[in-house]
């Protein structure tokens, strides 16, 4: 038993100068939302969150693709049994799509938001979100591609900006 | 000398309530101010949202369930509870610890 104070709201990132650094290197819908309810969960608790996004993990945020995009279904092990798809099967034209609108279905019977919509709740939170400079360049992308609020950086400075931060590669 | 209150309350480890039905508007006057949290009016709209639904549904509401069943968008939660909202509105309120993970 303990009476409320700020010192038992120990996570804060004022009081517990605690930070978590996301890496988010993979952009199919399944792998997308990870690092999206760990940061949320994290500004939940106050914790600070700096999100990182390259290679893939680009296209959470890149204004073109991120209404779209979609569950692999070929060399994908980690599929639910409930939309389990035969890899051989899986290559036919369509599966991709069903198998992401059912889990856009299930997404969406949970309450969890669309990741454009995710990522909006994030940066409103509070929550810093950084394009990888090289995968933009890779991509041709510039900052006018990516989601309002996002900024784009190097790897490098991602690091300067993580000094003692919790970081998490998803 | 508003703190008083708090010693007749039963707190868990975590400094929320045990029991949300002792609750009252000037517990959580106190509580709030053991947690350096100023209220407002925009405050208490959160407050008395999060007291009515977990009358409902027995949990404490998540946030994104406070930001679409009110007019309190994402921004200002977080204006409001800087440093972790969901617990602390939570706790101001006199509910348990959050769990929902949105």
């Amino acid at each position: 038993m303990a009476k409320p104070s700020r010192a038992l709201h120990k996570s804060s990132g004022t009081n517990g100068n605690r930070k978590l650094a996301l890496i988010a290197s993979k952009g199919s819908l399944d792998m997308a939302y990870p690092p999206l309810i760990l940061a949320n969960a994290a500004r939940m608790s106050g914790i600070d969150v700096e999100m990182f996004f390259t290679f893939w993990g680009l296209d959470m945020i890149t204004k073109k693709k991120m209404k779209n995009l979609n569950v692999a279904t070929v060399g994908n092990p980690n599929m639910h049994p409930w939309f389990h798809i035969p890899t051989l099967l899986g290559a036919l034209p369509g599966m991709s799509a069903a198998a992401s609108w059912m889990m856009r279905g299930e997404i969406k019977k949970l309450g969890f938001p669309r990741v454009p919509e995710f990522i909006e709740q994030l940066i409103d939170a509070g929550a810093n979100v950084y394009g990888c400079k090289m995968s933009m360049d890779m991509m041709k992308l510039t900052e006018a591609d990516l989601v309002d609020g996002a900024i784009v950086l190097g790897a490098m400075e991602f690091m300067d900006l993580t000094e003692g931060a919790q970081i998490v590669f998803v | 000398m508003t703190q008083d209150i708090l010693d007749n309350v039963e707190f868990d480890a975590e400094g929320f309530m045990v029991k949300a039905s002792d609750w009252t508007k000037e517990i959580g006057e106190a509580i709030a101010e053991a947690l350096e949290v100023e209220l407002t009016d925009r405050h208490w709209h959160v407050i008395d949202f999060a007291r009515t639904d977990f009358e409902e549904s027995g949990e404490p509401p998540t946030l994104r369930r406070i930001t679409k069943q009110t007019d309190v968008d994402m921004k200002e939660i977080y204006q409001l509870f800087p440093d972790g909202p969901a617990k602390l509105a939570a706790n101001i309120a006199g509910l348990k610890k959050p769990t929902g993970c949105i």
